[in-house]
């Protein structure tokens, strides 16, 4: 019949056997690297083979067959790239611990029932979730949520310190990290305060000017408090009672990423950044565990750094007690033995860095597939963070638009803070690369967003239904 | 198993991995430039029997209860709302049920509600009028399924 409708970003185009083939390929990748692993392990195709396939395949198979009922205009490439990053997680977790045979730190068998437990409350999501806009409703509640998972790790007997940083809550059975979840409520009450307040955060105030040149457009000094208070959180509650230093970071970049995709003002960029970076400095000579953690970055080879036994003196010594930055050190020269190609899966040595599973699953990526494999991984990451922009772009409604982008930049950010630990471009901080890295709170959390992200993406893609009869309305010419 | 074997098997799996990538952006490809011409020559076909279906169900229609109020003109087109007890009010201003951000609307400036089992829209004074089909608005009206009203650019009608 007619054109499609201009200014449309997204063509109607549903491409589910898109999907399907990508799916397909995605857990095809993941068996074909446990082969791989084990073949060049053990000599032998892994045993559990079988089990793996059918289990993994069969719970992506059946997420995406649950989309073909209940979201089919969602975007076609999300639970693929999804499938793909967790599959390779769950490959590398099967090479480090089912393939050594030592499960004591970790097992690829519980991960995967992790991601099965992930993957139901994905369907669930899509399933009860019709309208996201609904979240819009509480975002106080959503806010004082937030807040209270962050704090969780606080209260006495139930939270936990794991690795120096007291993130972790017991449960008996098992232990979550709350500030995963505080996350997610966290962008959805950024979401629905931006949109209320977008417009006096973004007009009011005054333009500061050198010469004739606007420099700035400055915020009034009333409208600070969100962000006041935003800085205040992240400082004293993450930095100096939890030495969350991650979460912190990760909160307060969504915080002025959301802030300046609805306002569109960058000074309220420039104002975050210097009191964030200044409170930083501020606390340097106070807070111990910072301190730590600037040096293990900036002087990361410096033998007393890495080593707290004086083995230089005696040359057939070996270093016993580890340094802080030992992790990071043995993390570079497993990137550096990777190379180009890497060792191939089960080729080389990731075990030799201390607690690979977690951050540092990424090292053992690097070491066994190289620069080449890691790249596909970044890469992947990037498209999920373009599809999320994306729907951002094409949804209609504010709250879709400040909800996808939050989310999408979420993982982005989340991907640099952990990656650019790790190849020390800025300081650890201990976050998890989404979907990878073991754990089953990232993991849950992850599949969340890609869920909210699904769900907000069939809303938008869906062609607007056609009116059934057309000739009553007055025509409107448009200008 | 021969270095040289598992040597390829490494530089397969990384070409296939690649080739993941390559087919995703295959994917999104059809974003920037449209569907390929395979799909555009289904594509003509495909709307036609969705237009073409609901005529036949609107006289029905008329006499089933609705159960939604979608846009299907203006910025919002594709939104829907859920018919509850609750009625909806229409307009510019933020606490409405359905927020148009429509220059040729009013704050709040029609209502549609259901009284006895019938859906009725009313204006609320607005200053460009609600239009039923291509009639103005001068008191209450009871609506049905498929008729459009129009609020400014924007223009509604119930579902089933």
């Amino acid at each position: 019949m007619s054109a499609p409708v201009p200014n449309r970003p997204l063509p109607p185009v549903k491409r589910r056997n898109a999907e399907l083939v990508m799916t397909l390929m995605a857990i095809g990748l993941t068996l074909f690297a446990m082969i791989e692993a084990g073949l060049t392990r053990n000599g032998e195709m892994p045993p559990s083979l079988f089990l793996y396939g059918a289990l993994f395949g069969g719970l992506a198979i059946l997420a995406h067959v649950f989309i073909r009922f209940f979201a089919p205009w969602s975007d076609p490439l999300l639970l693929p790239i999804g499938t793909l990053l967790n599959g390779l997680g769950l490959a590398m977790l099967w090479r480090l611990f089912e393939a050594t045979g030592d499960t004591s730190n970790g097992s690829a068998m519980s991960q995967l029932i992790l991601t099965a437990a992930s993957m139901a409350v994905f369907a669930g999501i899509i399933f009860f979730l019709k309208e996201p806009r609904i979240l819009q409703r509480y975002p106080y509640i959503t806010a004082l949520s937030a807040v209270f998972l962050l704090l969780l790790p606080l209260i006495p007997g139930l939270g936990m310190t794991i690795n120096g940083a007291r993130q972790w809550v017991n449960l008996g059975f098992t232990s979550l990290q709350p500030s995963e979840f505080a996350k997610i409520a966290l962008v959805i009450f950024l979401s629905g305060y931006m949109v209320s307040k977008r417009d006096v955060l973004s007009l009011a105030g005054k333009q500061v000017k050198i010469g004739r040149f606007k420099v700035l457009a400055l915020p009034r000094m009333r409208d600070m408090a969100p962000m006041a208070l935003m800085w205040g959180f992240c400082i004293i509650v993450l930095v100096i009672l939890m030495n969350d230093l991650g979460t912190s970071l990760l909160l307060f970049g969504t915080f002025l990423a959301m802030i300046y995709v609805a306002t569109h003002r960058s000074s309220w960029i420039a104002i975050g950044l210097v009191a964030f970076f200044g409170a930083c400095a501020l606390l340097y000579p106070f807070v111990s565990h910072f301190r730590v953690r600037m040096v293990t970055w900036l002087d990361a080879f410096n033998p007393e750094v890495y080593c707290t036994d004086q083995f230089l003196n005696d040359p057939n010594a070996f270093c016993t007690t580890s340094g802080t930055s030992q992790q990071l050190v043995k993390g570079l020269f497993a990137l550096a033995q990777g190379g180009l190609t890497g060792a191939g899966l089960g080729g080389g040595q990731p075990g030799y860095v201390p607690e690979v599973q977690n951050d540092f699953i990424f090292t053992a990526f690097g070491e066994e597939l190289g620069l080449t494999g890691l790249m596909v991984m970044l890469l992947a990451l990037a498209l999920l963070v373009e599809r999320g922009m994306r729907i951002a772009l094409a949804a209609k409604e504010l709250f879709i638009k400040m909800f996808a982008s939050g989310i999408s930049f979420l993982i982005a950010f989340q991907t640099f803070v952990v990656i650019g630990g790790v190849t020390r471009v800025i300081p650890m901080t201990g976050a998890t690369i989404p979907f990878v890295a073991k754990g089953g709170s990232a993991l849950l959390s992850s599949w969340i967003m890609l869920a909210l992200l699904m769900r907000m993406s069939n809303n938008a893609r869906k062609p607007a239904p056609q009116s059934i009869q057309d000739e009553g309305a007055t025509q409107v010419i448009s200008r | 198993m021969s270095d040289l074997t598992l040597m390829l098997i490494k530089l397969v799996y990384l070409a296939v991995l690649w080739l993941f990538v390559i087919m995703a952006v295959g994917v999104i490809r059809t974003d920037l430039l449209g569907p390929s011409t395979k799909g555009k020559s289904k594509k003509p076909k495909r709307p036609a029997p969705r237009r073409s279906s609901p005529a036949p169900r609107a006289p029905r229609g008329r006499r089933n209860e609705p159960r939604t109020l979608v846009v299907t003109k203006g910025s919002l087109a594709g939104t829907s709302l859920d018919l509850t007890s609750q009625p909806i009010v229409i307009g510019r201003a933020k606490d409405c049920t359905l927020v148009i951000s429509d220059d040729y609307a009013s704050g709040r400036h029609a209502r549609v509600f259901s009284d006895q089992g019938k859906w009725i829209v009313e204006d609320l004074g607005s200053t460009n009028g609600t239009y039923l089909g291509q009639q103005r608005l001068t008191h209450p009206q009871p609506i049905s399924v498929g008729q459009p009203i129009r609020i400014g650019k924007t223009v509604l009608e119930l579902r089933k």
